[in-house]
């Protein structure tokens, strides 16, 4: 049932993104900046998305410390990498906007700062978990350190915010004069990543159950 | 009552052990010593701009040599089981976290205190700061106790997993961004002769509020982390 359901949402989030696809490369070049800024249906929806993961591996973290159960473990770990994934997936297209406008790959702006040091947090987050054999400690570890990373976040955004700004403001929700069937593309395509990432998640989560059950049983070849 | 009565018993402890050996002070200060000699290769240290950036090179110095310190506040109690034994002990996880973060406050602090003049003569920054020393000291206290938070919370979180060492370093900086940055940016505007108003408060504020939610959430979390 469980697998039926991912395959249906798989092929949801591909036809829709295979329709947004469509849909962008028949947009008009933007009298600025040209073909580029197409870029930002993708780049936008995956920062979003990106959040919403470390929002969910936070939910995740919490439950498994309160229920001390080990589906919510899988869960957080699964959504972390997606997250890390996306979230390197905005970096990267930003990164290749930024060559096109800007003229450089990389510059010390306030969000693309962040994006990086939250990068680097959750990275340090499987990190820890690689560090880590014992399955218990592993999972009580890595949640109690997905709260603090969580926590850090908005502090991290905040603060490099005062330190300088350099990124366009917000082009979507941030005053910008966007057409209106813009946002709805861009809202389109933020649901594609989202089932995307949904969809990545599962995989990722049923791996991680069945690692587990692996692990018990071997436990338990060993035990006799 | 009997909290702050054992917060004391254990930094107390930990000082004294520390006092007897030296083992992690003298490796800081000795750490504290190479950084400062080879940023002195990196930047020319008579240079006007070095001192835009020594807020920056103060703190890497402090981070780094403060994380020798760190590493071994848990790692200390490893052998004959000590840990184990604390852990036992019938006082509150809080209690044996904050009695720890004290002692290891202490010790960064000793180490930063006799790094801060030797940074001063080697770098030629005196007339200015001696106005200053005190906003600065204030600047050094609130990020020392940010550094010491996330540093003994994490220490206790990486002390029995493989890669101890490489672990704790990869852990705390990423999560100390904020705090590092508020600090190095207000010593570097301090040591230039600014004072402790304007965005230099901003980043004050930024840093007490980071000191605070760190504490607080390491308090509420540590149990979790020694106990499981």
């Amino acid at each position: 049932m469980r697998d039926k359901i991912v395959y249906v949402l798989g092929a949801a989030a591909i036809l829709l993104l295979a329709r947004d696809i469509n849909v962008i490369a028949g947009l008009p070049q933007e009298a600025n900046q040209g073909a580029i800024f197409k870029i930002i249906f993708f780049h936008v929806p995956m920062a979003i998305t990106a959040m919403l993961c470390s929002f969910v591996a936070l939910v995740g973290s919490v439950l498994f410390l309160i229920t001390r159960n080990f589906k919510y473990d899988a869960l957080a770990v699964s959504v972390t990498e997606v997250g890390l994934a996306l979230l390197l997936g905005n970096l990267v297209t930003g990164s290749i906007w930024a060559r096109v406008i800007w003229g450089i790959w990389w510059t010390w702006d306030a969000r693309l700062t962040s994006a990086l040091v939250c990068w680097l947090l959750y990275a340090g987050y499987l990190m820890l978990r690689r560090a880590i054999e014992e399955p218990t400690q592993r999972a009580t570890f890595a949640a109690v350190f997905s709260i603090f990373a969580f926590i850090d976040v908005p502090i991290v955004i905040f603060s490099i915010k005062w330190w300088r700004t350099q990124h366009p403001q917000p082009v979507f929700w941030g005053g910008g004069s966007i057409p209106a069937d813009w946002y709805a593309l861009a809202g389109w395509n933020l649901l594609a990543m989202v089932l995307f990432g949904v969809v990545l998640t599962a995989v990722r989560f049923s791996q991680e159950e069945s690692q587990r059950e692996i692990d018990s049983l071997r436990r338990m070849a060993h035990a006799f | 009552m009997n909290f702050a009565r054992n917060v004391l018993v254990i930094a107390v402890k930990d000082l004294r052990a520390e006092i007897r050996t030296k083992e992690a002070i003298n490796a800081s200060f000795a750490f504290a010593l190479v950084i400062l000699l080879l940023f002195s290769f990196a930047f020319d240290p008579e240079a006007e701009t070095t001192r835009e950036i020594s807020g920056g090179l103060l703190w890497i110095v402090f981070a780094f040599a403060g994380t020798l310190v760190l590493n071994r506040s848990f790692a200390r109690e490893l052998p004959n089981d000590c840990l184990d034994a604390l852990i036992a002990a019938p006082i509150s996880g809080a209690a044996l976290y904050l009695g720890k973060a004290l002692a290891n406050y202490v010790l960064v602090l000793a180490m930063e205190l006799v790094s801060l003049p030797v940074f001063a003569i080697f770098n030629n920054v005196t007339r200015p700061v001696s106005q200053q020393i005190w906003p600065i000291l204030l600047v050094i206290a609130l990020g020392t106790w940010g550094l010491t938070v996330i540093g003994t919370i994490f220490s206790a979180l990486t002390v029995n997993i493989r890669l101890r060492e490489v672990m704790l370093p990869m852990l705390t900086y990423p999560i100390l961004v904020p705090a590092l940055m508020g600090a190095m940016l207000m010593t570097s505007s301090l040591v230039m002769g600014k004072p402790l108003a304007g965005d230099n408060l901003t980043w004050l504020k930024m840093l007490v509020g980071f000191d605070l939610i760190y504490t607080a959430a390491s308090l509420a979390l540590v149990e979790i982390v020694l106990v499981g």
